[in-house]
This record gives structure tokens, C-alpha cells and sequence, in this order.
């Protein structure tokens, strides 16, 4: 017996009510040593800021591993792995981190290090999903099995940050010239 | 190790969905690209112990006194496609004061603020996947979208249940409600049993007498693909 699953809706404009913490942007705390900003802006369908979406990350600690009983290799303890941020009034989010390792693909293969994002916001019924990879793990990013997925070399590049002074630029074009690759997960 | 199964049929709402007018520059142009189920995606946030404070779960006694409005119980239990309970998961909810204002500062509706009432509420399921909040009943809106246009009253809920994959950002609606018909938020949704899915039932059962109404909201996050993937 399967059940049907609860459908989606969107955030809404009001969330900062309840969905911002404190502690939502460090996923390791201020002052790590290695410690890595990802930045960017949620842009819309005509270039403008999204003022009102949620950013959220999901990856792996600097081994490649999760914090979750479903890891094969068993739980890394200590690694929070999420992080949250609501855009501001320029549609920007940041989030502190420490740069993922590579993690096991399917058929024996190696993931490129990557962040999972979801990105939610008022006129946006479903989460939209993507992936942020790093730009200097060339060779690493050409054997990643999501990315040859992505055959289109100008949408593949949507998926790689920029190098920054303390971290990394990644912005997020929900709609129109330069649209971000977004995943069917 | 299993994957998480994909619908047989749409559940949720397309992206773009010209009636409701935000979508028309957000809502991204080209389809998504199927994404394999890898670790990164059957693992995710195993959140909730120590973000959850006594009262979080009671959004009447967050303040020196009570709110205005219908005290209601909503509750349910959070399970997956397979019918088993997701146990010790964050549940975060919002939602409006009795007359229909939020209390966020972006809220431009002409209702009352409640200086009793945040409507923020958070708890855990327990094992069985159940969950509990204690609130009162929110009120319909007006919002720009269109001519005269109302939202049905609703509760904002997010879910991260033990994956990346089942993660849901959803909203609970009040049964027979004459603003459906013209919401195009709660009709984004293509097929007629999955709107009514997002409806909670009147639950005489978990009703407190002299006190308060109950609602009874069952949600169900996505169930294991049958087939393993490939382990690493």
C-alpha cells in the first residue's frame, strides 16, 4: 500500500516570520579555520533582486562524508551540513562554510565537490533545485556523472562558483538570460 | 541503499502558472534536468534537537496574554509514500493572527497587528511521526494577484523529513472553504485528489472541551524508490 504524497506550495512572502535562525547562514561557526563564504544574489526573469526567497545548502564535510545514518561509510559526527539564508533587499545570501570533498557517485564513480541548493520564494510553487561546484576542480568536475548530464556547455557553466576573496560567488538566475540549471530531483 | 521514488504523475505545481502573477518572472523557462538520486541527495538535515523551545509548539502562550481568536489543535503525523512514520523530524509552521495580518513588516493588509501572537511555531515529530500545535484559527487576506482577490486561510509548513529528496515547504488550508474557488495558489495544483490533500479535517476527537477545535493534518513526504541505487 503506497500513500499519495502531500503536494507542494509556495513559501509565500512572509516566511521571515519563522524560517531565518540566528545561525542559519554558518554552517560552521564564525572563525573556523578554512572557513569559506558562498555568496551570490537570486536575480528574477528581468535581471532584478529577489528580495523575498530562502537559500538553503546541503553537502558533504571535507572528507565527502554526511552527518547521516543512510552514509554507507557511517555517520560523520559534527558536520551540520545545512545552511539557510533569506536574500536581502538586494537579493543577496551568504553562507559560511568549509568546502565539501569529493563523495561517492553511482557505478563506482566520483563526484566533483558540490553543494546541493534549494531556493525558495514567493512565486515559486515548488522549491527550484541546483548545484554549486567549484572552479578549480576542473578535472574533478569532468568525470562528475550529474555533470554530463548537462550537455549544453554554456548551462553547465551556470553550475561553477567564482573564486573571491573569501570564498566564492554564486548567483542564481531563476529565469531568462543566463538561467542556472535547475534539477528534477 | 534505495533512491527516493518519482511521481507517476504530476503532485506538485508547475513553475510557471500564469494566474498567479508572481510565477510570470520567476518561474524558470526550461525544464529541469533529472537529477540521479546520490548521497548527496538520500542524505540531508537531521535537524530539530536544540532548535525547539518549550512553548515553541503552543503559539497561544508565546506572549504575556492570549491571542484573539478560535483556539484550534492541529495536528497529524508526517509519514512517507510506505506508510512509515518519520520520526523525530523539524516541523516549522507560520501563519496570520485571527484577522488576517501577518506580523512580518512586508504585511501592507490593514488588519490589527495581535501584540499576542507571532504565529511561529516549531516542534518534533515523535516516534510514531506525530506532531502537535496548539494555535488559533487564522483569518483570509486580500492580496494584489488580482481583482478582489482573497487567500483562504492557511498554515504555512516546512519539512525536512530525513533526506535532501523529502524535503516539502507546503501549506494546510481549512475544509470547504468558499475562497478556493478563486486561489490560484491552492489551485496550482493539477489534479483535483492532490488539492484536497492540502485540506485538514475537522477532528472532533481531538478537540479540548471548553477550550479549543481540532484539525487534523497528515502529511506524506516521499517513500523509498523499490530499486537500490548503485552503491559507491
Amino acid at each position: 500500500m503506497t500513500l499519495a504524497r502531500t503536494p507542494s506550495q509556495t513559501v509565500g512572502p512572509f516566511f521571515g516570520i519563522a524560517l531565518p535562525w540566528p545561525d542559519g547562514p554558518y554552517v560552521v561557526p564564525d572563525g573556523t579555520p578554512g572557513a569559506i563564504w558562498i555568496r551570490g544574489r537570486v536575480l528574477d526573469g528581468r535581471g532584478d533582486p529577489v528580495p523575498d526567497a530562502v537559500v538553503e545548502t546541503w553537502h558533504a564535510d571535507p572528507d565527502g562524508r554526511f552527518d547521516h545514518p543512510d552514509d554507507p561509510r557511517g555517520p560523520a559526527p559534527g558536520s551540520r551540513g545545512f545552511g539557510r539564508s533569506p536574500t536581502a533587499a538586494d537579493g543577496s545570501y551568504a553562507i559560511l562554510t568549509l568546502k565539501p570533498g569529493p563523495v561517492p557517485g553511482p557505478g563506482g564513480s566520483t563526484q566533483a565537490p558540490h553543494v546541493d541548493v534549494s531556493v525558495f520564494a514567493r512565486g515559486l510553487l515548488n522549491r527550484v533545485v541546483t548545484r554549486i561546484y567549484f572552479p578549480e576542480d576542473r578535472a574533478e568536475r569532468a568525470a562528475d556523472p550529474v555533470l554530463a548530464g548537462v550537455t549544453d556547455p554554456e548551462a553547465r557553466a551556470t553550475l561553477v562558483a567564482e573564486r573571491t576573496d573569501d570564498g566564492y560567488r554564486f548567483d542564481i538566475r531563476l529565469q531568462g538570460d543566463r538561467e542556472t540549471v535547475f534539477f528534477d530531483i | 541503499m534505495a533512491g527516493y521514488r518519482r511521481d507517476d504523475a504530476p503532485v506538485d505545481p508547475p513553475y510557471r502558472y500564469p494566474d498567479y502573477v508572481s510565477t510570470r518572472f520567476r518561474a524558470p523557462s526550461r525544464p529541469p534536468i533529472v537529477l540521479p538520486h546520490t548521497l548527496t541527495e538520500v542524505t540531508g538535515p537531521l535537524l530539530g534537537e536544540g532548535r525547539v523551545g518549550e512553548l515553541d509548539h503552543d503559539l497561544t502562550r508565546q506572549h504575556a496574554n492570549e491571542p484573539q481568536g478560535q483556539r484550534i489543535v492541529v495536528h497529524g503525523r508526517v509519514l512517507d509514500a510506505d506508510e512509515r512514520p518519520v520520526p523525530r523530524t523539524l516541523v516549522e509552521v507560520w501563519q496570520a493572527n485571527a484577522g488576517g495580518r501577518y506580523a512580518h513588516d512586508g504585511d501592507r493588509h490593514p488588519a490589527p497587528l495581535d501584540p499576542n501572537f507571532t504565529g511561529l511555531g516549531r516542534c518534533l515529530t515523535d516516534d510514531w511521526g506525530s506532531y502537535r500545535f496548539i494555535t488559533i484559527r487564522p483569518g483570509a487576506y486580500p492580496w494584489s494577484n488580482h481583482d478582489n482577490a482573497w487567500r483562504p486561510a492557511h498554515i504555512h509548513f516546512s519539512l525536512f523529513g530525513r533526506s535532501f529528496t523529502q524535503r516539502l515547504v507546503t501549506q494546510m488550508y481549512f475544509p470547504a472553504d468558499p475562497l478556493f474557488a478563486q486561489d490560484p495558489i491552492f489551485n496550482s495544483i493539477p489534479d483535483a485528489s492532490a488539492r484536497e490533500r492540502l485540506v485538514s479535517r475537522f477532528d472532533l476527537s481531538e478537540t479540548v472541551p471548553d477550550r479549543a477545535l481540532a484539525f487534523r493534518f497528515d502529511i506524506v513526504l516521499r517513500g523509498r524508490d523499490a530499486t537500490p541505487m548503485e552503491e559507491p
